[in-house]
C-alpha cells in the first residue's frame, strides 16, 4: 500500500515504474500467504518481469517526465472517497475472511476438491480446474492473449532494415567491450532459464507451473537474449514470422483437441476421447492444452517485446535522418 | 474487524482509481489501471483463502484446501492483463509519434486547434 501512494505522488516515471515492479513483486508475496502458489508465480513472472520490462521500453519513447499539474484533483478525490465508502459499506454484508462457510465454497469448489483426483487423476487442481473442468474458458483467454499479440503487431510492426553481417559482426565486437561480465554470466544462464521453463511446463501436473507461467518464463530468456546481444542478433537467431507461426499454432493445436472430442462424439475439449482409459486420456489432454498455452503466450509475449523494441530502433533511425532538416509539421 | 481484507482491496482500488482520474500521462494512467487491476486479484485470491488450508495441490493427510477456482481464475487474468497492457502502451506510443506528447491536455489542446 505504501508503494502505491508512493506511485501516486511521484513524477518521474522510472522510479514509478520501478516501484510498480516492487508492488507486483509484493503481491506475488501475499498470494504465497494466501496459499495460491500458482499465482504467485505467475504474478512474479509477468507483473515483476514482463511488466515492468514492457514499461522501461516504453518510457524511452514517450519521455520518462510527467506533467507536473493535475485536472481537478479535489474533485477526483471526492469521487474515489465517495466510491470507497460505498464500497467499504457494501463489505459489511461480505462473509468473514477465511471462513470456511462463504458461499465461494459452497457450489463448485468441494466438487473441484474432492472429485478431481478420481476424475481427472491430476494431483495440482489448479491445473485440472484450468485445463479440464474450465478448459473452454481458459481457450477464450489465449484466444485474447493471441489478439493482443495481433493488435501490438498491428499498431507497432515496422519493416525491419535489411543489416549486412558485416555489420551485425562490427556491432558484435563493439559490444564484447562492454558488459562482458553480464554477457557471459547470462550466456550461462540463458540454457538453465529455458531448461525451467520446460520443466514448469511439463510438471504443471505436480507443482505449481503450466503453460501460462512456462510460456512467459521462455520469453524472457529469448528477451535477456536480445537486450544483452542486440536486437539484430536476436532477430537472426529468432525468425519474426516464425514467432507469428508458433502463436497461430498454439491457437490452433487447443482448438483442434476441442474438434477431436466433438468428432468423436462427446463435448468439447472432454478429453476422455484421447484414449481408451479416460484418465490416461485426461493426461494427454491436459499435457496438449497447455503446450498450446505454452506456445501460444512465449511467442506473443516475444512478439511484443520484439514489436516495442523494433519500433524504438525505428524511431532512433527517422531521428537520425531529420536531425538536419527540421521538419515541425502539425 | 473481519472484513479488513476488503477494506485493503477498497484501499488500493481507490488509489489505482485515482491516478486514472486525476492524472494526465497516459503511462501513468496504464500503472493505474495495473494497481487497479491487482487489487480484483487480490479480492480474489483473498476470497479463496479458508482458515486452517493449505495450497490446492492434493497430498496425503491434508483435508482442507483452499478453493482452487479463484486461483484458476486470477492466473488467466493476470498473463490476460500484460497482453491488453501491452495493447494500451503500444496505443500511448503511437499517440506519443502522432502528437508528440502523451500528457491528456495538451492532446486535447492540439485537437482542438484543428490544424
Amino acid at each position: 500500500m505504501v508503494t502505491a501512494i508512493a506511485i501516486v505522488r511521484l513524477k518521474d516515471l522510472f522510479a514509478v515504474i520501478m516501484l510498480s515492479g516492487i508492488y507486483s513483486l509484493l503481491s506475488a508475496s501475499f498470494f504465497v500467504t494466501m496459499d495460491a502458489v500458482d499465482v504467485a508465480f505467475t504474478e512474479a513472472a509477468v507483473g515483476a518481469g514482463i511488466s515492468t520490462l514492457l514499461l522501461l521500453v516504453a518510457i524511452t519513447m514517450t519521455g520518462r517526465a510527467e506533467h507536473p499539474d493535475r485536472h481537478k484533483p479535489i474533485l477526483a478525490l471526492a469521487v474515489v472517497t465517495v466510491t470507497g465508502g460505498l464500497l467499504i459499506y457494501g463489505t459489511f454484508d461480505m462473509p468473514y475472511f477465511g471462513s470456511g462457510q462463504a458461499p465461494v465454497h459452497l457450489h463448485v469448489a468441494p466438487r473441484y476438491i474432492n472429485d478431481s483426483m478420481t476424475e481427472v487423476g491430476v494431483p495440482n487442481i489448479v491445473t485440472s480446474v484450468l485445463a479440464s473442468y474450465r478448459g473452454f474458458d481458459t481457450f477464450g483467454e489465449v484466444v485474447v492473449i493471441f489478439t493482443a499479440g495481433i493488435g501490438v503487431l498491428a499498431l507497432l510492426s515496422v519493416v525491419p532494415r535489411p543489416v549486412t553481417i558485416a555489420k551485425i559482426n562490427s556491432l558484435n565486437d563493439s559490444l564484447h567491450e562492454q558488459h562482458l561480465i553480464l554477457r557471459i554470466v547470462s550466456k550461462m544462464l540463458l540454457p538453465f532459464i529455458m531448461l525451467f521453463a520446460f520443466y514448469v511446463q511439463f510438471h504443471g501436473d505436480y507443482g505449481p507451473g503450466g503453460g501460462f507461467q512456462a510460456g512467459v518464463i521462455f520469453a524472457v530468456a529469448i528477451i535477456l537474449y536480445a537486450m544483452l546481444f542486440g536486437m539484430i542478433t536476436a532477430r537472426r537467431v529468432i525468425n519474426q514470422s516464425f514467432i507469428q507461426l508458433i502463436a497461430a499454432v498454439g491457437v490452433l493445436l487447443y482448438g483442434s483437441i476441442g474438434v477431436v472430442a466433438l468428432l468423436n462424439g462427446k463435448n468439447f475439449l472432454d478429453y476422455s476421447v484421447l484414449s481408451d482409459d479416460p484418465i490416461a486420456g485426461q493426461h494427454l489432454g491436459i499435457l496438449l492444452i497447455e503446450l498450446g498455452v505454452g506456445l501460444t503466450v512465449a511467442s506473443v509475449m516475444i512478439i511484443i517485446f520484439f514489436s516495442f523494441a523494433g519500433r524504438r530502433d525505428y524511431l532512433r533511425h527517422l531521428n537520425d535522418n531529420s536531425k538536419g532538416s527540421n521538419n515541425t509539421s502539425c | 474487524m473481519g472484513h479488513y481484507n476488503y477494506w485493503i482491496v477498497v484501499v488500493l482500488m481507490m488509489i489505482g482509481f485515482y491516478i486514472v482520474i486525476a492524472h494526465g500521462n497516459l503511462i501513468k494512467k496504464i500503472i493505474g489501471l495495473g494497481i487497479f487491476q491487482t487489487s480484483v486479484f487480490i479480492l480474489y485470491i483473498s476470497m479463496a483463502n479458508v482458515e486452517g488450508g493449505t495450497a490446492p495441490i492434493l497430498a496425503e493427510g491434508i483435508s482442507r484446501y483452499s478453493n482452487p477456482l479463484p486461483h484458476v481464475l486470477i492466473l488467466t487474468a493476470i498473463v490476460v492483463g500484460i497482453a491488453t497492457t501491452a495493447l494500451g502502451l503500444a496505443l500511448a506510443i503511437r499517440i506519443k509519434q502522432a502528437y508528440g506528447t502523451i500528457e491528456e491536455e495538451e492532446i486535447q489542446k492540439k485537437d482542438n486547434l484543428d490544424c
